[in-house]
Protein backbone atom coordinates (compact mmCIF):
# COMPACT_ATOMS: atom_id res chain seq x y z
CA UNK A 1 0.00 0.00 0.00
CA UNK A 2 2.77 2.40 0.97
CA UNK A 3 4.70 1.40 -2.14
CA UNK A 4 1.69 2.00 -4.32
CA UNK A 5 1.13 5.45 -2.83
CA UNK A 6 4.81 6.28 -3.22
CA UNK A 7 4.79 5.24 -6.87
CA UNK A 8 1.65 7.27 -7.51
CA UNK A 9 3.42 10.34 -6.11
CA UNK A 10 6.53 9.65 -8.21
CA UNK A 11 4.35 9.26 -11.28
CA UNK A 12 2.56 12.50 -10.55
CA UNK A 13 5.84 14.43 -10.33
CA UNK A 14 7.19 12.88 -13.53
CA UNK A 15 3.89 13.58 -15.27
CA UNK A 16 3.99 17.24 -14.23
CA UNK A 17 7.51 17.70 -15.61
CA UNK A 18 6.82 15.87 -18.86
CA UNK A 19 3.65 17.91 -19.22
CA UNK A 20 5.62 21.16 -19.35
CA UNK A 21 7.64 19.80 -22.28
CA UNK A 22 4.58 18.27 -23.95
CA UNK A 23 2.92 21.71 -24.08
CA UNK A 24 5.67 22.90 -26.43
CA UNK A 25 5.13 19.94 -28.77
CA UNK A 26 1.40 20.34 -28.84
CA UNK A 27 1.42 24.14 -29.33
CA UNK A 28 3.86 24.06 -32.24
CA UNK A 29 2.01 21.18 -33.88
CA UNK A 30 -1.29 23.03 -33.46
CA UNK A 31 0.02 26.05 -35.35
CA UNK A 32 2.37 24.68 -38.01
CA UNK A 33 1.61 20.92 -38.03
CA UNK A 34 5.27 20.23 -37.29
CA UNK A 35 6.47 17.68 -34.76
CA UNK A 36 9.44 19.65 -33.49
CA UNK A 37 11.65 16.76 -32.43
CA UNK A 38 14.28 19.26 -31.31
CA UNK A 39 11.96 20.62 -28.60
CA UNK A 40 13.47 18.16 -26.11
CA UNK A 41 16.82 19.87 -26.74
CA UNK A 42 15.24 23.25 -25.97
CA UNK A 43 14.50 21.75 -22.54
CA UNK A 44 18.00 20.26 -22.24
CA UNK A 45 19.65 23.56 -23.18
CA UNK A 46 17.57 25.28 -20.51
CA UNK A 47 18.84 22.84 -17.88
CA UNK A 48 22.42 23.62 -18.85
CA UNK A 49 21.65 27.34 -18.79
CA UNK A 50 20.43 27.03 -15.21
CA UNK A 51 23.47 24.93 -14.29
CA UNK A 52 25.75 27.61 -15.72
CA UNK A 53 23.93 30.43 -13.94
CA UNK A 54 24.21 28.71 -10.57
CA UNK A 55 27.87 27.83 -10.86
CA UNK A 56 29.20 30.90 -12.68
CA UNK A 57 26.87 33.78 -11.95
CA UNK A 58 25.76 33.25 -8.36
CA UNK A 59 28.01 33.50 -5.33
CA UNK A 60 28.29 30.30 -3.30
CA UNK A 61 25.64 29.94 -0.64
CA UNK A 62 22.96 31.98 -2.41
CA UNK A 63 19.64 31.20 -0.69
CA UNK A 64 17.12 29.24 -2.75
CA UNK A 65 14.63 32.09 -3.03
CA UNK A 66 17.26 34.08 -4.94
CA UNK A 67 18.95 31.19 -6.71
CA UNK A 68 15.80 29.62 -8.12
CA UNK A 69 14.52 32.75 -9.91
CA UNK A 70 17.96 33.52 -11.35
CA UNK A 71 18.36 29.94 -12.57
CA UNK A 72 14.87 29.95 -14.03
CA UNK A 73 15.58 33.24 -15.78
CA UNK A 74 18.79 31.83 -17.25
CA UNK A 75 17.12 28.57 -18.29
CA UNK A 76 14.24 30.40 -19.94
CA UNK A 77 16.62 32.81 -21.70
CA UNK A 78 18.73 29.95 -23.10
CA UNK A 79 15.68 27.90 -24.11
CA UNK A 80 14.05 30.86 -25.82
CA UNK A 81 17.26 31.76 -27.66
CA UNK A 82 17.65 28.18 -28.91
CA UNK A 83 13.98 27.93 -29.94
CA UNK A 84 13.98 31.29 -31.72
CA UNK A 85 17.18 30.41 -33.57
CA UNK A 86 15.83 27.04 -34.75
CA UNK A 87 12.55 28.57 -35.87
CA UNK A 88 14.21 31.42 -37.67
CA UNK A 89 17.03 29.54 -39.40
CA UNK A 90 15.93 25.92 -39.60
CA UNK A 91 12.13 25.87 -39.96
CA UNK A 92 11.09 29.23 -41.43
CA UNK A 93 13.04 28.70 -44.68
CA UNK A 94 11.14 25.42 -45.07
CA UNK A 95 7.66 26.90 -44.61
CA UNK A 96 5.63 25.62 -47.54
CA UNK A 97 8.06 22.80 -48.27
CA UNK A 98 6.96 19.17 -48.12
CA UNK A 99 6.04 18.11 -44.57
CA UNK A 100 8.95 15.67 -44.38
CA UNK A 101 11.58 18.38 -44.89
CA UNK A 102 11.03 20.20 -41.57
CA UNK A 103 10.57 16.84 -39.82
CA UNK A 104 13.99 15.56 -40.93
CA UNK A 105 15.42 19.01 -40.15
CA UNK A 106 14.02 18.75 -36.61
CA UNK A 107 15.83 15.44 -36.11
CA UNK A 108 19.02 17.03 -37.40
CA UNK A 109 18.66 20.06 -35.14
CA UNK A 110 18.08 17.72 -32.21
CA UNK A 111 21.32 15.80 -32.81
CA UNK A 112 23.24 19.01 -33.54
CA UNK A 113 22.19 20.61 -30.25
CA UNK A 114 23.02 17.51 -28.21
CA UNK A 115 26.47 17.35 -29.73
CA UNK A 116 27.14 21.08 -29.43
CA UNK A 117 26.38 21.01 -25.71
CA UNK A 118 28.30 17.77 -25.20
CA UNK A 119 31.40 19.09 -26.92
CA UNK A 120 31.44 22.70 -25.77
CA UNK A 121 29.92 22.72 -22.28
CA UNK A 122 32.66 21.99 -19.75
CA UNK A 123 32.20 18.51 -18.30
CA UNK A 124 29.11 17.70 -20.33
CA UNK A 125 30.64 14.53 -21.78
CA UNK A 126 29.51 12.88 -18.53
CA UNK A 127 26.39 13.46 -16.43
CA UNK A 128 26.62 16.62 -14.32
CA UNK A 129 25.34 17.10 -10.79
CA UNK A 130 22.60 19.71 -10.88
CA UNK A 131 22.86 22.27 -8.10
CA UNK A 132 20.62 21.51 -5.15
CA UNK A 133 19.31 25.01 -5.19
CA UNK A 134 15.94 24.20 -3.68
CA UNK A 135 15.16 22.79 -0.21
CA UNK A 136 16.59 19.28 -0.02
CA UNK A 137 14.14 17.95 2.55
CA UNK A 138 10.89 16.16 2.09
CA UNK A 139 7.32 16.13 3.19
CA UNK A 140 6.08 13.00 4.95
CA UNK A 141 2.48 12.11 4.28
CA UNK A 142 1.87 8.97 6.33
CA UNK A 143 4.06 6.34 4.73
CA UNK A 144 4.79 8.43 1.66
CA UNK A 145 7.83 10.58 1.23
CA UNK A 146 7.48 13.57 -1.09
CA UNK A 147 10.56 15.63 -1.84
CA UNK A 148 9.92 19.37 -1.65
CA UNK A 149 11.23 19.61 -5.19
CA UNK A 150 8.46 17.21 -6.24
CA UNK A 151 5.86 19.32 -4.45
CA UNK A 152 7.21 22.33 -6.31
CA UNK A 153 6.88 20.58 -9.68
CA UNK A 154 3.35 19.36 -8.95
CA UNK A 155 2.26 22.85 -7.90
CA UNK A 156 4.02 24.91 -10.58
CA UNK A 157 3.32 22.76 -13.68
CA UNK A 158 -0.50 22.91 -13.50
CA UNK A 159 -0.31 26.63 -12.72
CA UNK A 160 1.76 27.28 -15.84
CA UNK A 161 -0.51 25.07 -17.96
CA UNK A 162 -3.59 26.90 -16.68
CA UNK A 163 -1.94 30.25 -17.36
CA UNK A 164 -1.16 29.13 -20.90
CA UNK A 165 -4.72 27.93 -21.41
CA UNK A 166 -6.14 31.28 -20.23
CA UNK A 167 -3.65 33.16 -22.36
CA UNK A 168 -4.58 31.24 -25.49
CA UNK A 169 -8.30 31.62 -24.77
CA UNK A 170 -8.35 35.26 -23.72
CA UNK A 171 -5.70 37.35 -25.36
CA UNK A 172 -5.07 38.93 -28.70
CA UNK A 173 -2.10 36.71 -29.49
CA UNK A 174 -3.91 33.60 -28.24
CA UNK A 175 -6.81 34.30 -30.57
CA UNK A 176 -4.38 34.92 -33.40
CA UNK A 177 -2.86 31.50 -32.65
CA UNK A 178 -6.20 29.72 -32.69
CA UNK A 179 -7.24 31.50 -35.88
CA UNK A 180 -3.92 30.68 -37.59
CA UNK A 181 -4.20 27.04 -36.51
CA UNK A 182 -7.61 26.77 -38.18
CA UNK A 183 -7.07 28.75 -41.35
CA UNK A 184 -3.74 30.54 -41.84
CA UNK A 185 -4.81 32.20 -45.11
CA UNK A 186 -7.91 33.82 -43.67
CA UNK A 187 -5.99 34.78 -40.53
CA UNK A 188 -3.54 36.66 -42.76
CA UNK A 189 -6.41 38.53 -44.37
CA UNK A 190 -7.48 39.66 -40.90
CA UNK A 191 -4.10 41.34 -40.47
CA UNK A 192 -2.50 38.54 -38.45
CA UNK A 193 1.18 38.07 -39.25
CA UNK A 194 1.78 34.30 -39.40
CA UNK A 195 5.53 34.64 -38.86
CA UNK A 196 4.96 36.45 -35.57
CA UNK A 197 2.39 33.90 -34.45
CA UNK A 198 4.71 30.99 -35.21
CA UNK A 199 7.64 32.68 -33.48
CA UNK A 200 5.51 33.48 -30.42
CA UNK A 201 4.44 29.83 -30.28
CA UNK A 202 8.05 28.66 -30.22
CA UNK A 203 8.85 31.26 -27.54
CA UNK A 204 5.96 30.15 -25.32
CA UNK A 205 6.94 26.50 -25.68
CA UNK A 206 10.53 27.42 -24.79
CA UNK A 207 9.50 29.42 -21.70
CA UNK A 208 7.63 26.38 -20.38
CA UNK A 209 10.49 24.03 -21.29
CA UNK A 210 13.01 26.31 -19.55
CA UNK A 211 10.92 26.46 -16.39
CA UNK A 212 10.45 22.69 -16.61
CA UNK A 213 14.20 22.20 -16.94
CA UNK A 214 14.91 23.88 -13.60
CA UNK A 215 12.15 21.90 -11.86
CA UNK A 216 13.55 18.72 -13.43
CA UNK A 217 17.13 19.51 -12.42
CA UNK A 218 16.42 20.29 -8.78
CA UNK A 219 14.24 17.20 -8.48
CA UNK A 220 16.37 14.56 -10.20
CA UNK A 221 19.66 16.35 -9.26
CA UNK A 222 21.50 15.19 -12.35
CA UNK A 223 21.49 16.33 -15.97
CA UNK A 224 23.19 15.21 -19.16
CA UNK A 225 22.91 15.98 -22.85
CA UNK A 226 20.47 13.10 -23.40
CA UNK A 227 17.74 14.31 -21.00
CA UNK A 228 16.13 16.29 -23.80
CA UNK A 229 15.87 13.29 -26.05
CA UNK A 230 14.57 10.87 -23.38
CA UNK A 231 12.03 13.24 -21.89
CA UNK A 232 11.22 14.68 -25.30
CA UNK A 233 10.11 11.25 -26.47
CA UNK A 234 7.86 10.92 -23.44
CA UNK A 235 6.54 14.43 -23.90
CA UNK A 236 5.85 13.87 -27.57
CA UNK A 237 4.07 10.63 -26.69
CA UNK A 238 2.07 12.51 -24.04
CA UNK A 239 1.02 15.13 -26.58
CA UNK A 240 -0.12 12.44 -29.04
CA UNK A 241 -1.85 10.45 -26.30
CA UNK A 242 -3.77 13.49 -25.09
CA UNK A 243 -4.64 14.63 -28.60
CA UNK A 244 -2.00 16.70 -30.33
CA UNK A 245 -2.92 20.38 -30.55
CA UNK A 246 -4.77 20.28 -27.21
CA UNK A 247 -3.29 21.97 -24.14
CA UNK A 248 -5.36 20.04 -21.62
CA UNK A 249 -4.73 16.87 -23.61
CA UNK A 250 -0.96 17.30 -23.30
CA UNK A 251 -1.16 17.63 -19.51
CA UNK A 252 -3.55 14.68 -19.25
CA UNK A 253 -1.36 12.54 -21.51
CA UNK A 254 1.73 13.46 -19.47
CA UNK A 255 -0.02 12.52 -16.24
CA UNK A 256 -0.96 9.12 -17.69
CA UNK A 257 2.58 8.50 -18.88
CA UNK A 258 4.09 9.51 -15.55
CA UNK A 259 1.76 7.17 -13.67
CA UNK A 260 2.13 4.25 -16.09
CA UNK A 261 5.92 4.53 -16.07
CA UNK A 262 6.11 4.61 -12.27
CA UNK A 263 3.57 1.87 -11.65
CA UNK A 264 4.87 -0.39 -14.42
CA UNK A 265 8.42 0.03 -13.13
CA UNK A 266 7.24 -1.25 -9.76
CA UNK A 267 4.65 -3.87 -10.59
CA UNK A 268 4.79 -4.93 -14.22
CA UNK A 269 6.78 -7.75 -15.71
CA UNK A 270 10.36 -6.69 -16.32
CA UNK A 271 10.40 -4.03 -13.60
CA UNK A 272 12.08 -0.67 -13.98
CA UNK A 273 14.11 -1.83 -16.96
CA UNK A 274 10.96 -2.26 -19.00
CA UNK A 275 8.98 0.75 -17.82
CA UNK A 276 9.50 2.47 -21.20
CA UNK A 277 7.85 -0.47 -22.92
CA UNK A 278 4.59 -0.07 -21.04
CA UNK A 279 4.41 3.62 -21.86
CA UNK A 280 4.44 2.80 -25.54
CA UNK A 281 2.08 -0.15 -25.08
CA UNK A 282 -0.35 2.37 -23.60
CA UNK A 283 0.18 4.67 -26.57
CA UNK A 284 -0.46 1.88 -29.06
CA UNK A 285 -3.59 0.74 -27.23
CA UNK A 286 -5.04 4.24 -27.05
CA UNK A 287 -4.25 5.00 -30.68
CA UNK A 288 -5.88 1.74 -31.80
CA UNK A 289 -9.21 2.74 -30.34
CA UNK A 290 -8.92 6.53 -30.41
CA UNK A 291 -6.45 7.64 -33.09
CA UNK A 292 -7.02 11.32 -32.29
CA UNK A 293 -5.97 10.81 -28.65
CA UNK A 294 -8.01 11.58 -25.52
CA UNK A 295 -9.01 15.17 -26.26
CA UNK A 296 -8.04 15.56 -29.91
CA UNK A 297 -10.40 16.16 -32.78
CA UNK A 298 -10.66 13.44 -35.40
CA UNK A 299 -8.37 14.06 -38.35
CA UNK A 300 -10.22 15.39 -41.36
CA UNK A 301 -12.57 17.66 -39.41
CA UNK A 302 -9.85 20.26 -39.55
CA UNK A 303 -10.39 22.10 -42.80
CA UNK B 1 -11.12 58.13 -46.85
CA UNK B 2 -11.46 57.28 -50.53
CA UNK B 3 -10.46 54.14 -52.34
CA UNK B 4 -9.61 54.46 -56.02
CA UNK B 5 -8.63 52.13 -58.83
CA UNK B 6 -6.80 53.76 -61.73
CA UNK B 7 -6.55 51.78 -64.95
CA UNK B 8 -6.26 48.46 -63.14
CA UNK B 9 -5.54 45.41 -65.30
CA UNK B 10 -5.01 41.90 -64.04
CA UNK B 11 -3.78 39.03 -66.17
CA UNK B 12 -3.62 35.38 -65.16
CA UNK B 13 -1.37 33.73 -67.68
CA UNK B 14 -2.93 34.64 -71.01
CA UNK B 15 -6.29 35.53 -69.54
CA UNK B 16 -7.00 39.20 -69.02
CA UNK B 17 -9.41 39.15 -66.06
CA UNK B 18 -9.47 42.93 -65.66
CA UNK B 19 -8.83 45.34 -68.48
CA UNK B 20 -8.12 48.96 -67.61
CA UNK B 21 -10.73 49.37 -64.86
CA UNK B 22 -11.03 52.66 -63.01
CA UNK B 23 -13.45 53.42 -60.22
CA UNK B 24 -13.74 55.57 -57.13
CA UNK B 25 -15.38 54.67 -53.84
CA UNK B 26 -16.32 58.00 -52.26
CA UNK B 27 -16.77 58.38 -48.52
CA UNK B 28 -20.10 57.33 -47.01
CA UNK B 29 -21.45 55.89 -50.25
CA UNK B 30 -22.73 52.49 -51.26
CA UNK B 31 -21.18 51.43 -54.54
CA UNK B 32 -22.58 48.44 -56.41
CA UNK B 33 -20.62 46.16 -58.70
CA UNK B 34 -22.66 43.98 -61.03
CA UNK B 35 -21.95 41.88 -64.05
CA UNK B 36 -22.36 38.38 -65.43
CA UNK B 37 -20.42 35.45 -63.98
CA UNK B 38 -16.74 35.63 -64.80
CA UNK B 39 -16.85 39.37 -65.43
CA UNK B 40 -13.97 39.95 -62.98
CA UNK B 41 -15.90 41.32 -59.98
CA UNK B 42 -14.16 39.23 -57.36
CA UNK B 43 -10.80 39.78 -59.08
CA UNK B 44 -11.37 43.52 -58.76
CA UNK B 45 -12.24 43.01 -55.07
CA UNK B 46 -9.02 41.09 -54.58
CA UNK B 47 -7.06 43.95 -56.15
CA UNK B 48 -8.84 46.53 -54.00
CA UNK B 49 -8.11 44.59 -50.79
CA UNK B 50 -4.43 44.00 -51.44
CA UNK B 51 -4.81 40.27 -52.10
CA UNK B 52 -3.65 40.64 -55.69
CA UNK B 53 -1.06 43.06 -57.02
CA UNK B 54 -2.54 44.37 -60.30
CA UNK B 55 -0.55 43.56 -63.45
CA UNK B 56 -0.78 47.24 -64.30
CA UNK B 57 -2.58 50.27 -62.89
CA UNK B 58 -2.83 51.62 -59.38
CA UNK B 59 -4.98 51.11 -56.33
CA UNK B 60 -4.92 54.19 -54.10
CA UNK B 61 -6.17 54.59 -50.58
CA UNK B 62 -6.41 58.30 -49.76
CA UNK B 63 -4.10 59.03 -52.66
CA UNK B 64 -1.41 56.62 -51.46
CA UNK B 65 -0.69 53.34 -53.26
CA UNK B 66 -2.15 50.35 -51.45
CA UNK B 67 0.59 47.79 -50.77
CA UNK B 68 -0.25 44.34 -52.17
CA UNK B 69 -0.63 42.91 -48.67
CA UNK B 70 -4.07 42.19 -47.21
CA UNK B 71 -2.82 42.74 -43.66
CA UNK B 72 -1.67 46.25 -44.61
CA UNK B 73 -5.00 46.89 -46.32
CA UNK B 74 -6.81 45.76 -43.14
CA UNK B 75 -4.72 48.12 -41.04
CA UNK B 76 -5.36 50.86 -43.59
CA UNK B 77 -9.11 50.52 -43.09
CA UNK B 78 -10.32 48.12 -45.80
CA UNK B 79 -12.37 45.17 -44.59
CA UNK B 80 -14.17 42.53 -46.58
CA UNK B 81 -16.36 39.47 -46.59
CA UNK B 82 -16.03 36.53 -48.92
CA UNK B 83 -18.18 34.96 -51.60
CA UNK B 84 -17.47 31.57 -50.06
CA UNK B 85 -17.74 32.23 -46.33
CA UNK B 86 -14.35 32.20 -44.62
CA UNK B 87 -15.07 32.19 -40.91
CA UNK B 88 -13.03 30.24 -38.35
CA UNK B 89 -15.63 27.48 -37.90
CA UNK B 90 -14.38 26.10 -34.59
CA UNK B 91 -13.93 29.49 -32.94
CA UNK B 92 -16.94 31.01 -31.20
CA UNK B 93 -18.84 33.77 -32.97
CA UNK B 94 -17.45 36.24 -30.44
CA UNK B 95 -13.86 35.08 -31.05
CA UNK B 96 -14.35 35.43 -34.79
CA UNK B 97 -15.33 39.06 -34.32
CA UNK B 98 -12.41 39.59 -31.93
CA UNK B 99 -10.02 38.23 -34.57
CA UNK B 100 -11.46 40.87 -36.90
CA UNK B 101 -10.41 43.46 -34.34
CA UNK B 102 -6.88 42.04 -34.15
CA UNK B 103 -5.13 44.98 -35.80
CA UNK B 104 -6.82 47.49 -33.46
CA UNK B 105 -5.98 45.83 -30.16
CA UNK B 106 -2.79 46.94 -28.44
CA UNK B 107 -1.43 44.35 -26.03
CA UNK B 108 2.19 43.84 -25.18
CA UNK B 109 3.28 40.22 -24.76
CA UNK B 110 4.68 40.89 -21.30
CA UNK B 111 1.63 42.84 -20.17
CA UNK B 112 -0.56 40.03 -21.38
CA UNK B 113 1.46 37.35 -19.58
CA UNK B 114 1.34 39.33 -16.37
CA UNK B 115 -2.33 40.12 -16.98
CA UNK B 116 -1.88 43.69 -15.76
CA UNK B 117 -4.61 46.35 -15.66
CA UNK B 118 -3.75 47.66 -19.13
CA UNK B 119 -4.21 44.19 -20.57
CA UNK B 120 -7.51 43.66 -18.76
CA UNK B 121 -8.84 46.99 -19.98
CA UNK B 122 -7.86 46.44 -23.61
CA UNK B 123 -9.32 42.93 -23.53
CA UNK B 124 -12.57 44.10 -21.88
CA UNK B 125 -12.92 46.94 -24.39
CA UNK B 126 -12.35 44.58 -27.31
CA UNK B 127 -14.95 42.12 -26.02
CA UNK B 128 -17.48 44.90 -25.45
CA UNK B 129 -16.94 46.22 -28.96
CA UNK B 130 -17.23 42.72 -30.44
CA UNK B 131 -20.55 42.18 -28.61
CA UNK B 132 -21.81 45.52 -29.94
CA UNK B 133 -20.98 44.45 -33.51
CA UNK B 134 -22.75 41.12 -33.03
CA UNK B 135 -25.83 43.00 -31.81
CA UNK B 136 -25.51 45.49 -34.68
CA UNK B 137 -25.77 42.76 -37.33
CA UNK B 138 -28.60 41.11 -35.41
CA UNK B 139 -26.82 38.17 -33.81
CA UNK B 140 -26.76 37.03 -30.18
CA UNK B 141 -24.25 39.38 -28.49
CA UNK B 142 -23.02 36.55 -26.23
CA UNK B 143 -21.69 34.82 -29.35
CA UNK B 144 -20.80 31.56 -27.59
CA UNK B 145 -21.78 29.17 -30.39
CA UNK B 146 -19.02 27.99 -32.73
CA UNK B 147 -19.24 29.93 -35.98
CA UNK B 148 -19.53 26.71 -37.97
CA UNK B 149 -22.73 25.77 -36.14
CA UNK B 150 -24.61 28.94 -37.14
CA UNK B 151 -27.26 29.00 -39.83
CA UNK B 152 -26.01 30.03 -43.26
CA UNK B 153 -27.53 33.52 -43.20
CA UNK B 154 -26.15 34.10 -39.70
CA UNK B 155 -22.68 33.11 -40.88
CA UNK B 156 -22.89 35.81 -43.55
CA UNK B 157 -23.91 38.36 -40.91
CA UNK B 158 -21.11 37.18 -38.66
CA UNK B 159 -18.62 37.83 -41.45
CA UNK B 160 -19.96 41.38 -41.68
CA UNK B 161 -19.64 41.83 -37.90
CA UNK B 162 -16.07 40.55 -38.06
CA UNK B 163 -15.26 43.01 -40.86
CA UNK B 164 -16.84 45.92 -38.97
CA UNK B 165 -14.85 45.14 -35.83
CA UNK B 166 -11.67 46.26 -37.60
CA UNK B 167 -12.91 49.90 -37.79
CA UNK B 168 -12.96 49.94 -41.60
CA UNK B 169 -13.58 53.07 -43.60
CA UNK B 170 -14.41 50.92 -46.63
CA UNK B 171 -16.34 47.66 -46.31
CA UNK B 172 -16.32 45.30 -49.27
CA UNK B 173 -19.12 42.73 -49.42
CA UNK B 174 -18.82 39.88 -51.93
CA UNK B 175 -22.34 38.57 -52.60
CA UNK B 176 -23.72 39.21 -49.11
CA UNK B 177 -27.17 37.84 -49.94
CA UNK B 178 -26.11 34.69 -51.82
CA UNK B 179 -28.40 31.84 -50.84
CA UNK B 180 -30.73 34.02 -48.76
CA UNK B 181 -34.51 34.20 -48.97
CA UNK B 182 -36.45 37.43 -49.55
CA UNK B 183 -36.84 38.27 -45.84
CA UNK B 184 -33.16 37.75 -45.11
CA UNK B 185 -32.20 39.75 -48.18
CA UNK B 186 -34.35 42.67 -47.01
CA UNK B 187 -32.64 42.51 -43.61
CA UNK B 188 -29.22 42.70 -45.26
CA UNK B 189 -30.34 45.73 -47.28
CA UNK B 190 -31.31 47.49 -44.05
CA UNK B 191 -28.04 46.44 -42.47
CA UNK B 192 -26.01 47.94 -45.34
CA UNK B 193 -27.99 51.19 -45.06
CA UNK B 194 -27.21 51.26 -41.33
CA UNK B 195 -23.52 50.69 -42.08
CA UNK B 196 -23.53 53.70 -44.41
CA UNK B 197 -25.16 55.72 -41.61
CA UNK B 198 -22.09 54.92 -39.50
CA UNK B 199 -19.99 56.76 -42.05
CA UNK B 200 -18.52 53.67 -43.70
CA UNK B 201 -18.34 53.38 -47.47
CA UNK B 202 -19.61 50.04 -48.81
CA UNK B 203 -18.80 48.23 -52.03
CA UNK B 204 -21.21 45.41 -52.87
CA UNK B 205 -20.97 42.65 -55.45
CA UNK B 206 -24.35 41.11 -56.20
CA UNK B 207 -26.09 39.15 -58.90
CA UNK B 208 -29.45 40.39 -57.69
CA UNK B 209 -29.78 43.59 -59.76
CA UNK B 210 -32.99 44.62 -58.00
CA UNK B 211 -31.09 44.54 -54.71
CA UNK B 212 -28.27 46.66 -56.15
CA UNK B 213 -30.49 49.24 -57.85
CA UNK B 214 -32.61 49.77 -54.75
CA UNK B 215 -29.62 50.13 -52.42
CA UNK B 216 -26.65 51.75 -54.14
CA UNK B 217 -25.73 55.37 -54.68
CA UNK B 218 -23.58 54.44 -57.62
CA UNK B 219 -23.43 51.33 -59.80
CA UNK B 220 -20.61 49.93 -61.93
CA UNK B 221 -21.26 47.27 -64.52
CA UNK B 222 -18.39 44.98 -65.33
CA UNK B 223 -18.49 42.76 -68.42
CA UNK B 224 -15.61 40.49 -69.47
CA UNK B 225 -13.10 42.44 -67.41
CA UNK B 226 -14.10 45.86 -68.72
CA UNK B 227 -16.14 48.57 -67.09
CA UNK B 228 -19.15 48.81 -69.38
CA UNK B 229 -21.24 51.51 -67.71
CA UNK B 230 -21.24 53.40 -64.45
CA UNK B 231 -23.53 55.95 -62.94
CA UNK B 232 -26.47 56.39 -60.61
CA UNK B 233 -28.78 53.34 -60.47
CA UNK B 234 -31.60 54.89 -62.53
CA UNK B 235 -29.26 55.71 -65.40
CA UNK B 236 -27.52 52.34 -65.34
CA UNK B 237 -30.82 50.45 -65.19
CA UNK B 238 -32.08 52.29 -68.28
CA UNK B 239 -28.86 51.87 -70.26
CA UNK B 240 -29.38 49.79 -73.39
CA UNK B 241 -25.89 48.26 -73.21
CA UNK B 242 -26.55 46.94 -69.70
CA UNK B 243 -29.86 45.41 -70.70
CA UNK B 244 -28.17 43.78 -73.67
CA UNK B 245 -25.22 42.51 -71.66
CA UNK B 246 -27.53 40.98 -69.09
CA UNK B 247 -30.12 39.55 -71.42
CA UNK B 248 -27.44 38.55 -73.88
CA UNK B 249 -25.46 36.76 -71.20
CA UNK B 250 -28.51 35.01 -69.78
Amino acid sequence: MATLAQQLVNGLVLGALIGLIALGYTMVYGIVQLINFAHGEVFMAGAFGAHFAYLRLLPAGTPWYLALPVMTGAAVAVSVAVAVAMERWAYRPLRGAHKLAPLITALGVSILLQEVVRVFYPGATAPLAFPRAFAGGSLTLGPVLVLWTGVLAVVVAPLLATGLHLYVERSRLGRAMRATAQDPDTARLMGIDPDRVVLATFVIGAVLAGAGAVLYGVHYTQIDTAIGFQNGIFAFTAAVLGGIGSIRGAMLGALCIGLVKSLAGQYAWGGAQYDYVWVFVLLILVLMFRPQGFLGRPEGVRA
Amino acid sequence: MTLTAQGVSMAFGGLLALDDVSLTVPERRVVGLIGPNGAGKTTLFNCLTGLYAPTSGLVLLNGRPLPPDPAEAARGGIARTFQNIRLFPELSALDNVLVGRHTRIRQGLLAALLRGPGFRRSEAEAVERARAELAFVGLDPAGRAPAGSLAYGDQRRLEIARALAGDPSVLMLDEPTAGMNATETAAVRELIAAIRERGIAVVVIEHDTKFIFSLCDHVHVLVRGRLLVDGPPEAVRADARVIEAYLGAA
